[in-house]
């Protein structure tokens, strides 16, 4: 069966060691983590726990059926398909000598991003969207020269009924 | 009322039913031993933390109630990882009390510090660092719950010296409240419909039964549905007691050392009616021949258990004795009465059993499995036994009929060597009119070997078994069938005098070399009031048959 990527997002317990076990969870296991992303909701006790897993269809049931296992995870739901709505956001310096500035700008208007800090040498690019929307905007900027880069991983929620 | 926090533990200990613990004091716990021995709470000092925990759980195993471990700080906390990760494996509910260091010197690498709750973590059920006396309380009463619920388990409570050292006005915590932990005991009656009409339906159904029969507490439910039925009968390792050895629908174990009847029926049955186990690997050899012809029921109370290794058609999750309990009234109702369309399966497997019976080569040596047949004929079958690991665990499991659950006491998952004598002392503590006894090895016995001083010092009457061939016997056998007999480092070569040794610490040694040493040799042993180890040096190099190689289907025996 083949793997395919699953967004599981989950609620928990806002205690120390929670996120631990859940990433413990998967590293004993041997699951894998594309990304993680963790924070308070609005109820100061709950925190939300948001990762991206390559796994097939029963595996996937195997780690959602683990995480509920534990003592400290409220609810599991795993989110792919269209059904839910998936953002990352990436900050992104790169090289802006002055001949390139203006291509920088084009490219930034286009992608509804924006420039957040001009140096003399570089520019930080903040983006906003779903991953194949800031993996597009990274390949426009390589060429250019990318100095480093962060992303903050995939978080999602479900789409209330209408 | 005030409190500190050692009082707060003792009087929800109390609270809990806890009349005895396990432990070993150190530096971070000596304000909870204060406590500790102000109150009617019997506590038994092992030699070493692991054999307190072991300890904790053949008590916990024996008895049915939750096993409590005290432990200091540091090493005395690392010690009990092993015997935690046993309980774990085993589904077993113990309550693993570790002092730490004050909150102010956490993280701070201070004198027998370790971060015992992050090492614990992937092989408790839970766990919990309590850092203010007022948490206390309700954390041994969350631990307790988790404990004693659901699929059952270890959970461990740190506690650091100055929690319990501190006094606060105690506050009784309000009843356990846990958001995101409710265990589904009631299955879903569409599912068990579904069961049902599978077992009406079926022509060779065969029942496997795990340790979740024993842990619930359904032999009874499981007796019912298969004499109700005429369903034969299999287990695994955990499972050995949960229907009796001794009834004809019994066909032994199943899996890598199973008998070739309760093999060759799993292969052969059109259902298979899984309750309470989890298809580990020395159960199922190689997943995709296993089972193959049959639809699979499945019902445990963890969910994770099922479709894990094996995909089954109908799973259950709930509660094992209130799933069998609602099955055998559907039947019931149903009007099933395993009618006369049973008759050629249980006749295949009467032929089964009568051509392959689990035997063995008698020669003028002592077999070790001769060893448990007298050990079986002397108890007239009544004994509770523990073991250890390895071939002296297979032959027990063999050679020993368990009519009743909770009588066979072994590390089955994790496979502890060092597990069978503690758990014999926690076990005889929750049994004190039960004769005990430990089957082992003389690899394993020496894991532990320092628990006899806690036998002693308690009276206790346990006797020991030593199946002594001089090597570490399981691995041995593999390297024989698997690795052109190469024993790499298998060979025990020096071994103490166990009999002298048993009377250095006060116990009684007795030795046989001949056959006709063993029968005297046990019944000496065994009618003795005291601590005794029976040391039987057996064949040197008998092999525990039938053997299915790692990975193979279950089908393919290796047989004597």
């Amino acid at each position: 069966m083949d793997s395919e990527k699953h967004v599981l997002t989950m609620l928990v317990d806002n205690e120390p060691g929670v996120l631990s076990r859940v990433v413990g969870l998967f590293g004993g296991r041997g699951y894998n983590i594309e990304s993680l992303c963790v924070a308070e909701t609005v109820d100061p006790l709950i925190s939300r726990i948001t990762i991206t897993t390559k796994a097939n269809a029963p595996l996937c049931e195997q780690i959602e059926k683990q995480l509920r296992k534990l003592v400290n995870v409220i609810k599991v739901r795993d989110l792919s398909g269209n059904n839910a709505v998936k953002r990352e956001m990436a900050l992104i310096c790169v090289r802006a000598k002055s001949a390139d500035r203006a291509e920088i700008q084009r490219i930034v208007d286009i992608f509804r991003c924006k420039v957040v800090d001009v140096g003399p040498e570089f520019y930080i690019v903040e983006v906003t969207g779903d991953e194949d929307k800031i993996n597009a905007l990274i390949n426009l900027l390589k060429p250019l020269g990318i100095k480093k880069i962060a992303r903050t991983g995939m978080i999602a929620l479900f789409r209330e009924p209408r | 009322m005030e409190l500190n926090g050692a009082q707060i533990l003792m009087k929800t200990l109390q609270e809990e039913g806890v009349d005895t613990i396990f432990g070993f004091p150190g530096g971070a716990v000596i304000d909870i031993y204060h406590a500790l021995v102000r109150t009617p709470i019997r506590h038994v000092l092992a030699r070493h933390e692991q054999g307190a925990v072991h300890a904790a759980d053949g008590y916990a195993r024996a008895s049915g109630k939750v096993g409590v471990c005290l432990v200091t700080s540091g090493p005395g906390a690392t010690n009990t990882v092993t015997g935690i990760a046993t309980a774990f494996a085993d589904s077993i509910p113990l309550v693993v009390i570790t002092g730490q260091v004050p909150t102010h010197l956490i993280g701070n690498d201070a004198f027998q510090e370790v971060d015992i709750v992050g090492i614990t973590r992937p092989c408790t059920k839970h766990n919990y660092l309590v850092k203010n006396t007022e948490d206390l309380a309700r954390c041994v009463k969350e631990a307790f719950f988790i404990a004693r619920t659901g699929r059952p388990g270890p959970v461990l409570i740190d506690i650091p010296k100055n929690v319990a050292s501190r006094i606060v006005a105690y506050q009784p915590p309000a009843k356990v409240r846990l958001r995101a932990y409710r265990p589904t005991y009631s299955p879903n009656p569409k599912q068990v419909q579904k069961a049902a009409d599978l077992i009406l339906a079926a022509q060779r159904p065969v029942i496997f039964a795990g340790g979740g029969v024993v842990l619930s507490g359904a032999a009874a439910e499981l007796i019912e549905l298969a004499r109700a039925n005429r369903i034969p009968v299999t287990a695994s390792l955990m499972g050995l007691g949960a229907f009796p050895g001794t009834d004809p629908l019994w066909m032994g174990m199943i899996g890598m050392h199973g008998t070739f009847t309760a093999n060759m029926s799993v292969a052969g049955c059109d259902l298979l009616i899984a309750v309470g186990v989890r298809f580990d690997d020395r159960v199922t050899g190689k997943t995709e021949a296993f089972a193959a012809q049959a639809h699979i029921v499945h019902i445990d109370i963890d969910p994770t258990s099922i479709r894990k290794n094996i995909p089954v058609e109908v799973p259950v999750v709930g509660d094992c004795r209130l799933t069998l309990k609602m099955l055998n009234e559907v039947l019931h109702a149903k009007g099933s009465n395993g009618g006369p369309s049973r008759d050629p399966w249980l006749g295949q497997i009467a032929d089964w059993k009568c051509q392959r019976p689990l035997t063995y080569i008698k020669n003028h040596e002592i077999k070790p499995q001769y060893v448990v047949e007298k050990l079986y004929e002397l108890t007239a079958g009544k004994a509770l036994i523990t073991t250890e690991v390895g071939q002296n665990q297979m032959w027990a499991a063999q050679f020993y009929a368990f009519d009743q659950p909770n009588q066979f006491i072994s590390s089955g998952g994790l496979g502890t060597m060092g597990f069978g004598l503690p758990a014999a002392i926690g076990a005889q503590i929750a049994c004190p009119d039960r004769l005990v006894v430990d089957v082992a090895g003389d690899g394993s016995i020496q894991m532990n070997i320092q628990e006899l001083a806690t036998a002693v010092e308690n009276r206790l009457p346990i006797k020991v078994v030593i199946l002594n061939n001089g090597y570490l016997g399981m691995v041995r056998q593999w390297q024989e069938l698997f690795y052109d007999k190469c024993y790499a480092c298998t060979g025990i070569t020096h071994s103490p005098d166990f009999a002298r040794l048993a009377e250095a610490y006060g116990a009684v040694g007795l030795r046989a070399e001949r056959v006709e040493d063993v029968e005297p040799v046990l019944r000496q042993g065994l009618f003795s009031d005291r601590t005794v180890i029976m040391d039987f040096a057996v064949c040197r190099e008998e092999g525990v048959y039938p053997m299915v190689p790692a990975g193979a289907p279950i089908t393919e025996m290796l047989l004597v």
